[in-house]
C-alpha cells in the first residue's frame, strides 16, 4: 500500500478496514484535549498496526500545535484564537473546505485553557450565498468559546452583506476586553464597478471572488467607516492598547490581488496616535508580518487553501514559509492564537496543521530582529 | 472550396507550368535570343530568378547579375516560401508564389505572403498572430478560473491567481510526490483529479492545451529551468 495517502484517502481506508476505526474517527469530533491526546495515540497505534502509514509520519494529527510555545513567558493577560478564510461551498460537511473549517473548530476546542474568544476573520462563504453562510454558522456553532465575526468580500458582494448582517449582526463594531480596545472593520468595500456594466449580483460576486479579476475595484474602508472609526477612537485613551481586525491587510502589499486597502494610509493615520496598535487581518492566506511605525500587522491562515507570496511588495518583516505541498490538502493551512501581554502588545501564533508552529513575538517585531535575509530566497511565485 | 474553383485553379496551374517549362532549365533550343534564359537559385534552393535573354551557359553581365542578386536577397524575406521570379527582356519582374502571379513587381514592394519566421512581419501579420494566440490563452484563462473542469466548485485560480506558483518553466522535473518525471500537463491533470475532484483530460484535449497555453503565457520572459525544485 502506498504510504503517501491524503488525509481523505487515509480516512476512507481506515473506515473500510475496521468499524472500530469508524467509531474512533467519529469520536475525534468534539472531544476535550486529554481525551483527544488519548484518542490520537490510539489512532496512531492502530494506523501503524494496520500498516497504513509509518508512525513518525502521523504528525499530521498533531495536537501540540495549539500549545504555548516553549520558552514563552506565560504571563499573557489573555489569549484569543482565530479561524479565517474558510470559503465554504454549500456542498455538505464532506466537502474539502467544510473539512478544513471542522478541523479548525476541533483544533481551537482543544486549546487548554480555552481562549477568551475566537475571531472569525472573514470569507466564511465562497460566493456569499445564504446556504454557504448557514453551513458556516452551523460548523462555527461547535466552538466552545464565544465567537466574534468579521466579514470578508466573499461574504458580502452577492447581497452587499444583507444575509451576513442578518445572521451575525453589524459588520463594523468595537468592544473592550480586559483593558484592550478591539475594533472590527469591514475593509472590503469596493467602489461601484457593477452598475455601469449592468452586472447581476451573481456576476458581481463572481468577479470579486476572483482574486486576480481586474474588473473589480480595490478594497477600501471608505470615508463613512473612517468617520465612524475616528469617532469610536475619540472616546479611547491613547494609552489604551488597540487591536484592530480587518479582512484585508491595512497596508499596501500587492494591488492586483487586492492584498491591499486603498485608503490604508488614512486608516493608519487614525491609529498612529495610540501607543500600542496591532492589526490582525485575513484575506492573504499566508504567514505575513509587517510593521509601520507603531503598528504591528499579522496575517491569518486560511482553512481552505494557501496563497503564494505575491511577486512584489512583500513586507520585509515577513519570514516566508516555503511553498505548500499541493499533495497535502492541509499543508500551509491552519488557525492560530494571539497572546495579549501586559501593556497590550501581542504575540501572534500560527498553528499550521502540517508544519511546526510559528510565533511572531512583539519583541521580535519591535526589535526588528526579523529583518535581514530570509532562510528561503524569494517568493514562491 | 467549390469543385468549379478547384478546376479553375488546376487549369491556371497547368498554364503556368506550360509557360515556364521551357524556360527554367534553358533546355529548349535557342531559336532566338529572346527565348534563351538562365535560372539562378538562392542559397535555400527555394527562390529562383529566371533571366530571359541570357543563355544557360552565358555569364550574366555585371549590372544584370547585381539585379538578380538584389532580387534574390529581397525574396529571401519570405523564408519558407518557394518563389520564382522572372526578369523579362524589358526588365519588368513577374513573381510567382503560392500559385499566384504578380506582375510588375518592384523589389522591396509588398507581396501578400506571410513572412513566417524571417524578416520583419507586417503589423497586420502580427495582429493576426496575436489574435490567434490570445484566443487560445483566453480560453485557457476562462477554464482556469472556472469550476467546470472539476466537480466540487474549486477552480485552478483559487490557489494560483495569475497562474502563480505553477512554475511551468521548471518542467519536466522529477515530481517527488508522484515519484516520476512529470510534465506541466501531468500536474494540471493531478490538480483536476485531486483538489478539483474532476476527470483527467486526455493529452490531446483542447481544454488541456488551452490551460497549458494560459499558464505558459503568464510566464513570458521567465527562463526555462527544467528540473528545478
Amino acid at each position: 500500500m502506498a504510504i503517501n495517502l491524503t488525509p481523505k484517502e487515509l480516512e476512507r481506508e481506515l473506515r473500510e478496514r475496521s468499524s472500530d476505526a469508524e467509531r474512533l474517527i467519529r469520536s475525534l469530533q468534539n472531544c476535550d484535549r486529554r481525551h483527544f491526546l488519548k484518542v490520537t495515540a490510539r489512532f496512531a497505534a492502530m494506523v501503524a498496526a494496520a500498516g497504513v502509514i509509518q508512525p513518525q509520519s502521523f504528525q499530521l494529527v498533531n495536537v501540540a500545535h495549539a500549545q504555548p510555545v516553549p520558552g514563552e513567558k506565560p504571563e499573557a493577560l489573555f489569549r484569543f484564537a482565530y479561524i479565517s478564510d474558510s470559503h465554504l461551498f454549500a456542498r455538505g460537511m464532506t466537502h474539502r473546505f467544510a473539512k478544513g473549517l471542522l478541523k479548525a473548530v476541533d483544533d481551537v476546542n482543544a486549546l487548554d485553557p480555552q481562549p477568551d474568544f475566537v475571531l472569525y476573520g472573514g470569507d466564511l462563504a465562497q460566493l456569499g450565498r445564504a446556504d454557504e453562510l448557514e453551513l458556516g454558522q452551523q460548523i462555527l456553532s461547535g466552538l466552545k468559546a464565544p465567537v466574534r465575526m468579521m466579514v470578508g468580500e466573499h461574504d458580502w458582494f452577492l447581497d452587499m452583506g444583507v444575509k451576513w448582517r442578518e445572521m451575525f449582526g453589524p459588520d463594523v463594531y468595537s468592544f473592550d476586553h480586559k483593558g484592550v480596545h478591539f475594533v472590527v472593520l469591514n475593509s472590503v468595500q469596493e467602489k461601484d464597478f457593477w452598475t455601469a456594466k449592468g452586472y447581476t449580483p451573481e456576476q458581481r460576486m463572481n468577479i470579486v471572488a476572483g482574486l486576480d479579476d481586474a474588473r473589480q475595484s480595490r478594497f477600501e474602508v471608505g470615508e463613512e467607516q473612517r468617520d465612524w472609526l475616528a469617532k469610536d477612537l475619540a472616546k479611547v485613551d491613547k494609552k489604551t492598547p488597540l487591536v484592530v481586525f480587518s479582512h484585508s491587510p491595512l497596508y499596501k502589499y500587492y494591488e492586483p490581488w487586492n492584498f491591499w486597502t486603498d485608503d490604508a494610509e488614512q486608516v493608519q493615520a487614525l491609529l498612529f496616535p495610540f501607543q500600542t496598535v496591532t492589526v490582525i487581518h485575513g484575506h492573504t492566506h499566508q504567514l505575513l508580518t509587517n510593521r509601520i511605525k507603531n503598528i504591528s500587522f499579522h496575517g491569518m491562515l486560511s482553512t481552505a487553501w494557501p496563497w503564494p507570496y505575491a511577486p512584489q511588495g512583500l513586507p520585509e518583516y515577513t519570514v516566508q514559509m516555503f511553498r505548500p505541498d499541493p499533495f497535502n490538502q492541509f499543508d500551509g493551512l491552519g488557525d492560530g492564537t494571539a497572546d495579549v501581554l501586559p501593556g497590550g502588545v501581542v504575540n501572534k501564533h500560527y498553528s499550521l496543521w502540517n508544519r511546526n508552529p510559528r510565533t511572531v513575538t512583539y519583541a521580535d517585531l519591535a526589535g526588528n530582529t526579523l529583518a535581514g535575509p530570509r532562510g528561503h530566497a524569494g517568493p514562491s511565485y | 472550396m467549390t469543385a468549379r474553383s478547384i478546376a479553375w485553379m488546376a487549369a491556371l496551374g497547368a498554364a503556368a507550368l506550360a509557360g515556364y517549362s521551357g524556360l527554367a532549365g534553358g533546355l529548349r533550343p535557342a531559336e532566338s535570343e529572346a527565348w534563351a534564359s538562365r535560372t539562378v537559385y538562392a542559397c535555400d534552393q527555394r527562390k529562383a530568378v529566371i533571366v530571359e535573354g541570357v543563355r544557360a551557359d552565358e555569364k550574366l553581365p555585371p549590372a544584370k547579375a547585381q539585379r538578380v542578386a538584389d532580387l534574390l536577397t529581397d525574396l529571401m524575406r519570405y523564408c519558407n516560401e518557394e518563389i520564382t521570379a522572372t526578369i523579362a527582356l524589358n526588365e519588368t519582374i513577374t513573381v510567382e508564389a503560392n500559385g499566384r502571379v504578380f506582375h510588375d513587381y518592384v523589389p522591396g514592394g509588398p507581396l501578400p505572403i506571410a513572412k513566417a519566421s524571417f524578416g520583419e512581419p507586417t503589423a497586420r501579420e502580427e495582429q493576426i498572430w496575436k489574435a490567434e494566440l490570445d484566443k487560445l490563452v483566453a480560453e485557457g484563462d476562462r477554464l482556469f478560473h472556472s469550476d467546470e473542469i472539476g466537480t466540487n466548485g474549486v477552480a485552478c485560480a483559487m490557489c494560483h491567481p495569475h497562474a502563480s506558483n505553477t512554475h511551468p518553466e521548471s518542467y519536466p522535473k522529477f515530481q517527488t510526490q508522484l515519484k516520476k518525471v512529470a510534465l506541466l500537463r501531468d500536474m494540471v491533470n493531478w490538480c483536476i483529479l485531486n483538489p478539483l475532484e474532476g476527470l483527467e483530460l486526455a493529452e490531446n484535449d483542447p481544454k488541456l492545451k488551452a490551460l497549458e497555453a494560459y499558464i505558459l503565457a503568464q510566464r513570458r520572459g521567465v527562463a526555462l529551468d527544467a528540473g528545478k525544485h
